[in-house]
C-alpha cells in the first residue's frame, strides 16, 4: 500500500501535468488570435519578415484606417446582422415546427421524410451551392439580403436537433394539454415550444456562429461589395498577387468585434449551447 | 357526475395487436372503481379510451347517456391525473392549475376563485408561485390533482398516480385521494398495478389480464372469493399459497390430499362441484394468514421446513418447504422457530379455495 506522502506526491504530479496540458492547449488555441492582433499593428515588411518578428516595432493604427477605407464596414456589419437574424429566426420557427411534427405527430411518410432530412445532413453543403445559386438568380434576387438568408431558411440540423429535444418531452405533457382543451397548434405554441428554450438557445448560437463564419455562399451569391457580409468582404482584401496582411488582420479584428462583445455578454449560454449540440 | 359504460369495446393497434378484445363494464355514478392488473393487461388503455386519448376500434363507450366514441377529450367532462404528473414545467403552480380554465375563457375572477379553492383544499396555497421543479413528488401530485379538481369534471381518471412516490408518501396520498373522492362525490376511475392501493381505495375492483376482465367485485369479495387462480394470486400480499391436491370422498365427506396430509374440506362447499373432481388433482389455495404455526404437541395439518424467516416488525413471514411445495405463512413476530427447523401448521378450513388445474377457474371456496 502506498504511503499518504507518496499519494500526495503522485496527486501533485498529476495535477501539474493536467494544468501543463491545459496551458499548452490554450496557448495553441490563442496563438493565431494573438498573432492577428500583433500583425494588425505591423508594417508590411515587418509582417513578411523572415525570421518573423513577434512584436511590432511601434504600435500603429494606420492599418485599421486603411481597412475601414477599403471596405464599407457599416454595410458589412448591417448585412451580416440581418443575415444572422433572419437565418436564426427561420431556423427556430421552421426547425421547431418540423421537429415537433417529426417527434410528436403521426402522419404517413413521416419516417421517409425524416430520412430525407438525415440524408441532407450527411451531404456536404458545397454540393447545394450551384442549384441554390441558380434558384436565387432565377428569382432575380442575387445581391440581396434574401440571397444571403436563402440557404439557412430550413436547417436540417435544426430539424434533427429539435426533434430529439421534443422526443425527450414526455407525451403525457402534450396529452395533458389536449385534455385541458388545447388543439394541436396551442399544444405546440403554449406548452411544447416553451419547454425547448435551452435547445432553441443552443440552435440560435450554433446558427449564428455558422452564419457569421459562412464565407462561400455570400461570396458566390452577392458580388456587390455593399451587399456582402463581413466574411466575404474581408476576402476581397486578399489580392491576386500580393496581400496586405496587416490591413487584412486589422479588418479581421474589426469584423470580430461584434462577436467578441456578444460572446462576453452571452458566455454562459454560448458554452452551454455548444455543449448541448455536441459541437465544438 | 356521470356513469361510464363499455359495450363490446375493442381496441386494436396498427399491426393487428388487440389489447382489449371485448370489454363490457359499467361504472356507476360517484363510484370509485379500480382497474388493476399486471403490466400490459389493458388497464391503462381502458382508462385512455375513457379519456379520449385512444380511439376505440369497435363498440360503444358511454359517459352518462352520451356515446363518446367520437367526442373530443375536452368535451367529455373528464379530468385525468397522469403517472408522471404531466405538469407544465414552464408554468407556476397557479398557471398549471388555471391553464384548462384559461383555455375555456372562464372569467379571471372565477379562475382565481377556483384555483385558490383547490389550492386550499390540497394545502398548496403557499406554493402557487413556484414552478414544478421546486416541488417535492407529493406536492407535484397534489398540483396534478388540483389541476383536475378545478375543472369540476364528471369523471376523474387517475393513471397510476402514486407509483412515483416513496412508500410513506404513497400511504398518505392514498388516504388523501380517498378523502377527495368522498368530498367531491364524483366518479373516480383509478388504474394501478398495486393491489394494496386497489384493496384500500376502491368501492369496486376490476381485475384485468390480457385485456379481459377476470373479476369485477368489491375488494372483500375479491379477496374472499377469487374467481380464478390469477385473481387469487394477484390479490393479497404475500400472495395465496397454491398446493396440488387430490380430492377424495369417503361416506359423503370430501378431503383434499396434499403434502402427505389429508385435509377435511368444510361441509359448506358445493358437494356436487367437488364430486366431479374426486380422484383428480386440483389446486388448493390458502392465504398466508390462514395457515397457523402451532407448537409441538398440538395437532397439525401440515409439517414443513423453515427456509427463510422475514421479520416484518408486527409479524414474521416464514418461507417453508412442504415436501417440495413452497409455502409462505404469516406468523407472530414472537414465533420461536429457526431457519432449518420444522414448522407445524394448522389450516383454517373455512378459508380453503379449490381451483381446477386446467381451466384455473374456482371450484369451491
Amino acid at each position: 500500500m502506498k504511503s499518504s506522502a507518496s499519494l500526495t506526491r503522485s496527486k501533485r504530479i498529476t495535477t501539474f501535468l493536467t494544468y501543463a496540458a491545459l496551458v499548452l492547449g490554450s496557448v495553441i488555441m490563442i496563438f493565431p488570435f494573438v498573432w492577428m492582433i500583433l500583425t494588425s499593428s505591423k508594417t508590411i515588411p515587418e509582417s513578411l519578415a523572415i525570421p518573423p518578428t513577434i512584436f511590432p516595432k511601434e504600435l500603429i493604427l494606420d492599418n485599421f484606417r486603411d481597412a475601414m477605407a477599403s471596405l464599407p464596414f457599416l454595410n458589412l456589419y448591417w448585412n451580416t446582422a440581418l443575415m444572422i437574424l433572419f437565418r436564426v429566426l427561420c431556423a427556430i420557427v421552421f426547425s421547431s415546427m418540423a421537429g415537433y411534427a417529426f417527434a410528436k405527430l403521426n402522419f404517413k411518410g413521416k419516417n421517409l421524410l425524416f430520412g430525407i432530412v438525415l440524408v441532407q445532413m450527411s451531404l456536404p453543403s458545397q454540393i447545394f451551392i450551384i442549384p441554390q445559386y441558380q434558384m436565387v438568380a432565377h428569382m432575380g434576387l442575387a445581391n440581396t439580403i434574401f440571397a444571403l438568408v436563402f440557404p439557412g431558411i430550413v436547417s436540417a440540423f435544426g430539424v434533427f436537433f429539435l426533434r430529439q429535444t421534443y422526443m425527450g418531452i414526455p407525451n403525457e405533457i402534450g396529452e395533458a394539454a389536449y385534455l385541458d382543451g388545447c388543439n394541436q397548434w396551442q399544444t405546440f405554441t403554449k406548452v411544447m415550444f416553451p419547454l425547448t428554450g435551452t435547445s432553441v438557445a443552443a440552435l440560435t448560437i450554433f446558427t449564428a456562429v455558422f452564419a457569421y463564419s459562412d464565407l462561400m455562399w455570400p461570396l458566390v451569391v452577392n458580388s456587390d461589395l455593399k451587399m456582402m457580409t463581413l466574411s466575404s468582404g474581408l476576402a476581397t482584401l486578399r489580392g491576386q498577387f500580393t496581400t496586405n496582411f496587416p490591413v487584412l488582420m486589422a479588418g479581421s479584428l474589426l469584423a470580430m468585434l461584434p462577436m467578441v462583445i456578444l460572446y462576453l455578454i452571452f458566455q454562459r449560454q454560448f458554452i452551454e449551447g455548444i455543449a448541448s449540440t455536441g459541437g465544438k | 357526475m356521470a356513469s361510464i359504460t363499455f359495450k363490446h369495446v375493442e381496441k386494436t393497434y396498427p399491426g393487428n395487436v388487440t389489447v382489449v378484445p371485448d370489454l363490457n363494464l359499467e361504472i356507476q355514478d360517484k363510484e370509485f372503481v379500480i382497474l388493476v392488473g399486471p403490466s400490459g393487461c389493458g388497464k391503462s388503455t381502458t382508462l385512455r379510451m375513457i379519456a379520449g386519448l385512444e380511439d376505440i376500434t369497435s363498440g360503444e363507450l358511454y359517459i352518462g347517456d352520451r356515446v363518446v366514441n367520437d367526442v373530443a377529450p375536452k368535451d367529455r367532462d373528464i379530468a385525468m391525473v397522469f403517472q408522471n404528473y404531466a405538469l407544465y414545467p414552464h408554468m407556476t403552480v397557479y398557471k398549471n392549475i388555471a391553464f384548462g380554465l384559461t383555455l375555456q375563457k372562464i372569467p379571471q375572477d372565477e379562475i382565481d376563485r377556483r384555483v385558490h379553492e383547490a389550492a386550499r383544499a390540497l394545502d398548496l396555497e403557499h406554493l402557487l408561485n413556484r414552478k414544478p421543479k421546486a416541488l417535492s413528488g407529493g406536492q407535484r401530485q397534489r398540483v396534478a390533482l388540483g389541476r383536475a379538481m378545478v375543472r369540476n369534471p364528471a369523471v376523474f381518471l387517475l393513471d397510476e398516480p402514486l407509483s412515483n412516490l416513496d412508500a410513506k408518501l404513497r400511504t398518505a396520498m392514498r388516504a388523501e385521494i380517498s378523502r377527495l373522492h368522498k368530498r367531491l362525490q364524483t366518479t373516480f376511475v383509478y388504474v394501478t398495478h398495486d393491489q394494496t392501493e386497489a384493496m384500500t381505495m376502491g368501492d369496486r375492483i376490476v381485475v384485468m389480464k390480457g385485456g379481459v376482465i377476470q373479476q369485477n367485485d368489491t375488494p372483500q369479495n375479491l379477496y374472499d372469493y377469487p374467481c380464478n387462480l390469477f385473481v387469487a394470486g394477484f390479490i393479497g400480499s404475500p400472495q395465496m399459497n397454491f398446493l396440488d391436491a387430490v380430492i377424495a370422498e369417503e361416506s359423503g365427506k370430501f378431503t383434499a390430499k396434499t403434502c402427505g396430509a389429508s385435509i377435511a374440506l368444510p361441509d359448506r362447499m358445493d358437494k356436487k362441484a367437488l364430486g366431479a373432481y374426486v380422484g383428480r388433482t386440483v389446486v388448493l389455495g390458502v392465504r398466508p394468514e390462514d395457515l397457523d404455526p402451532v407448537t409441538a404437541g398440538e395437532s397439525c395439518d401440515l409439517e414443513a421446513v423453515i427456509e427463510i424467516a422475514e421479520l416484518m416488525g408486527a409479524e414474521t413471514h416464514l418461507h417453508l418447504d412442504c415436501q417440495g411445495s413452497k409455502l409462505v405463512v404469516k406468523a407472530p413476530s414472537s414465533y420461536p422457530g429457526q431457519v432449518g427447523g420444522a414448522a407445524r401448521l394448522t389450516l383454517n378450513k373455512d378459508k380453503i379455495h379449490l381451483f381446477d388445474k386446467e381451466t384455473e377457474q374456482a371450484i369451491a371456496h
